[in-house]
C-alpha cells in the first residue's frame, strides 16, 4: 500500500514523433510532487500515459498494486482527478459544474444529483471559496476563479490522486499562490496524493516535496527540491545560466534568472 | 424541491400546454372549420364528413408533424452536443442531401411506379443510412476518432449529393423532375398509417434512448477529453448518440421529405431560455419541435387555402427570421 503510485519502465508517446523512455518513479500515498522540465521534455505525455488518454507501449502504471489500465474509464475517473492549464469558460452554472465531479459515482439511470452529491460539491465549494458564485455561469467568471471551480470539480470527485497540469500559468501571482495554497492545504489535511506539472522553479521548490525533471523524454533526476534544483542540473537540462540560493525563510532552493546583459556585462 | 428541477417542472409543463392547444388549433384549423366544442358531436356521427377529416386527414397529420418535429429538433440539439457546436444541424451532415438522392434515383428509375407507393420512404431512408454508414466509417480511422474530420466529411458528402441530385434534374423528364422538388420540399401528407406509426414509435424510442446518454452529454460539453476524465466514455457515447440521432433524421426525411430549420432553431431558443442542461433540453426539444412543426403545418394549410404550401417553405422562413431575431439579440448565451 506504501507505493501508492508507481511507473515502471514507461514508454509511451506518439509513433515516430515522440517517445517517453523508461521511466521509473514512485510516489508515496500524501506526497506532493511536481514535475518539472523544459517544454517538449515529455510531462504532458506522462499525464497522457498515466490517465489513459494515450496506449502504454510498454512498461506499467501501477495504482495501490493493480495495473491501471486494468481500471475502467469510471475507475480512473474516481481514483484520478486532472485539473489542465486552461480554463473552463462555459455557459455551465458553478454549481451544476462542480456537481460533474459525481459523474463517476452514479450509472447512466439515474438521473437527478441527490442530497449527498450536493453536499459533497458544496463541501469543496466552500473550501475552494467558489460556493459564492454558486449560480453564476463558469463564463461569467474571471480566469483565477474559473481555475478554482475546476479544483473544486476535481475535488468533488474524490480522488486519490490529484493530477495538475500547469494549473496556475495563465495566472498573477495572487492567484497562484492561492490556488498552490488551496493544494498544499488539501495535501496536508486529506492527505491527497498531488502530482503537478509545473513550469516555475520557484513555486515548485516552495510547494512540493519531491520534484522529478525530465529531459528529453527521460528522468534526468528525480529527489527532494533542494536535491533536484541545483545549479548544475538548471543549466545542465534548460541551457540557461542561473543562480541557485536559498530562501531565507523556507529554506528551500530559490532560482534567480540571469539575462543575457547581465552575464556579458559582468564578463562571465 | 430544488430550485433547478423546478424550472424545469415549469418549463416541461408550459411546453406541454402549448403542445396540446396547438393540437388543437391544427384540429379545428384547415378547409373544413370546426370547433373544439363540436368534438363530441363529431365523434358520434361517424358518417359525417368533419369525422372522415377529423380521424383520416387531421390526426394522421397531426401525429406525423408530432413526430417528426419532436424527432428533428431532438436530434439536432444531440448533433450540436457531440459536436459541441450550436450550428449544426441534422442536415448539415449530410443525411438529408442523401435521402433526397435516394428518392430522387428511385424517380427516375420509376420504382414509385412499378414497385408501389413503399419504394419512396425506402429509398430515402437507404439513401440515408448509406451516407450515415460513409460519414461514421470516413471519419474513424483505427482508434482515432475526430470529431471535425467527421463534421467535414459530412459537408462534404451532402455537396456530393446535391451535385449528383443536380445532374438527375439536368438530365432527366419533367415530370421526374416535378415530382423529385415536390417530394424535397417536404410534406406531411402521409395515406399511410403504418408509416406514420412507425414514425411515431421510432421517434419516441430515440428520444427515450438518447435520455439515458443526457449525463454523458451534459459531461461532453467539456470536450470529449475532459468527459473521459470525468469517466464517461465519449468516444462510445459519441458513437451511440450519432447513429440514434441520424437514424432518426433519415427515416423523417425518408417520410416527410426535407424539413429543414427546426433541429436548428427550436434547440437554439430553448438554450437561451433554459440552459445548456441536456437533462431537461432533450425533452423540451422534442417537445418544442412538436409543436413548432404542428403549428407550420397549419400555416401550410390555410395560407393560401384551398391549396397547401409545402411544410419546409414555413418553417424555412419562419426559422430563418426567428434564428436571426434571436441571434442578434441574445448574447451568445445558447453556446455551451
Amino acid at each position: 500500500m506504501n507505493n501508492f503510485l508507481k511507473i515502471e519502465n514507461l514508454r509511451c508517446g506518439y509513433s515516430g514523433k515522440f517517445m517517453l523512455n523508461g521511466i521509473n518513479f514512485t510516489i508515496p500515498k500524501g506526497t506532493f510532487a511536481g514535475i518539472i522540465g523544459p517544454n517538449g521534455s515529455g510531462k504532458t505525455t506522462l499525464f497522457r500515459g498515466i490517465t489513459g488518454e494515450i496506449p502504454l507501449r510498454s512498461g506499467s502504471v501501477i495504482l495501490n498494486g493493480k495495473p491501471i489500465d486494468k481500471l475502467s474509464i469510471r475507475d480512473k475517473a474516481r481514483n484520478f482527478a486532472i485539473v489542465s492549464q486552461t480554463t473552463e469558460s462555459l455557459n455551465i452554472k458553478v454549481e451544476d459544474y462542480v456537481l460533474m465531479g459525481r459523474m463517476p459515482y452514479r450509472s447512466y439511470f439515474k438521473f437527478l444529483e441527490n442530497a449527498e452529491d450536493y453536499e459533497i460539491a458544496h463541501k469543496y465549494m466552500k473550501l475552494t471559496s467558489v460556493f459564492e458564485y454558486k449560480d453564476k455561469l463558469m463564463s461569467e467568471l474571471s480566469g483565477g476563479e474559473q481555475q478554482l471551480a475546476s479544483v473544486a470539480r476535481a475535488l468533488t470527485q474524490e480522488p486519490q490522486f490529484l493530477l495538475l497540469d500547469e494549473p496556475t500559468s495563465h495566472l498573477d501571482i495572487s492567484h497562484q499562490v492561492q490556488i498552490l495554497n488551496l493544494i498544499q492545504k488539501l495535501n496536508e489535511d486529506l492527505n491527497l496524493t498531488v502530482l503537478m506539472i509545473i513550469h516555475d522553479l520557484n513555486l515548485a521548490s516552495e510547494y512540493c516535496n519531491y520534484l522529478i525533471m525530465f529531459d528529453k523524454g527521460s528522468i534526468y533526476t528525480q529527489g527532494s527540491p533542494s536535491e533536484v534544483l541545483t545549479y548544475k542540473n538548471i543549466e545542465e537540462v534548460y541551457k540557461t545560466v542561473v543562480i541557485s540560493l536559498t530562501n531565507p525563510l523556507s529554506l528551500k532552493p530559490a532560482v534567480f534568472l540571469v539575462s543575457g546583459k547581465t552575464l556579458n556585462d559582468k564578463k562571465l | 424541491m430544488n430550485e433547478k428541477y423546478w424550472k424545469w417542472v415549469i418549463t416541461l409543463s408550459i411546453l406541454f400546454i402549448l403542445l396540446i392547444a396547438s393540437i388543437v388549433v391544427s384540429l379545428s384549423s384547415g378547409e373544413v372549420r370546426f370547433s373544439l366544442f363540436d368534438l363530441k358531436y363529431i365523434l358520434q356521427h361517424k358518417d359525417s364528413l368533419e369525422y372522415i377529416v377529423l380521424t383520416k386527414i387531421r390526426i394522421p397529420r397531426i401525429l406525423l408533424g408530432l413526430s417528426i418535429g419532436g424527432a428533428l429538433s431532438l436530434s439536432g440539439v444531440i448533433l450540436q452536443g457531440i459536436y459541441r457546436n450550436p450550428l449544426v444541424e441534422p442536415y448539415t451532415l449530410g443525411i438529408s442531401g442523401g435521402a433526397s438522392l435516394g428518392v430522387a434515383l428511385a424517380i427516375v428509375f420509376g420504382l414509385n411506379l412499378t414497385a408501389g407507393a413503399f419504394m419512396l420512404p425506402i429509398s430515402g431512408f437507404l439513401g440515408a443510412f448509406i451516407t450515415i454508414f460513409l460519414v461514421y466509417f470516413l471519419s474513424v480511422r483505427k482508434d482515432n476518432f475526430s470529431i471535425n474530420r467527421m463534421l467535414l466529411i459530412g459537408v462534404m458528402i451532402s455537396f456530393i449529393a446535391s451535385s449528383s441530385m443536380m445532374f438527375l434534374l439536368a438530365t432527366t423528364t419533367k415530370e421526374n423532375i416535378h415530382n423529385i422538388i415536390f417530394w424535397v420540399m417536404g410534406s406531411l401528407d402521409e395515406p399511410n398509417t403504418m408509416l406514420i406509426h412507425f414514425v411515431l414509435g421510432t421517434s419516441v424510442a430515440g428520444l427515450i434512448s438518447s435520455y439515458f446518454f443526457a449525463r454523458p452529454l451534459n459531461a461532453l460539453r467539456l470536450g470529449g477529453k475532459r468527459a473521459q476524465h470525468i469517466g464517461v466514455n465519449s468516444a462510445l457515447t459519441i458513437r451511440i448518440l450519432f447513429i440514434i440521432s441520424s437514424m432518426l433524421v433519415g427515416i423523417c426525411v425518408a417520410v416527410a421529405g426535407v424539413i429543414g430549420f427546426v433541429g436548428l432553431i427550436i434547440p437554439h431558443l430553448l438554450r437561451i431560455i433554459i440552459g445548456t442542461d441536456f437533462r431537461i433540453l432533450l425533452l423540451s426539444s422534442f417537445m418544442g419541435g412538436s409543436i413548432f412543426i404542428i403549428l407550420c403545418d397549419v400555416l401550410a394549410r390555410t395560407l393560401i387555402s384551398p391549396n397547401e404550401l409545402p411544410i419546409g417553405v414555413i418553417t424555412g422562413m419562419l426559422g430563418g427570421v426567428a434564428f436571426i431575431v434571436v441571434l442578434s439579440s441574445s448574447k451568445s448565451k445558447s453556446a455551451f
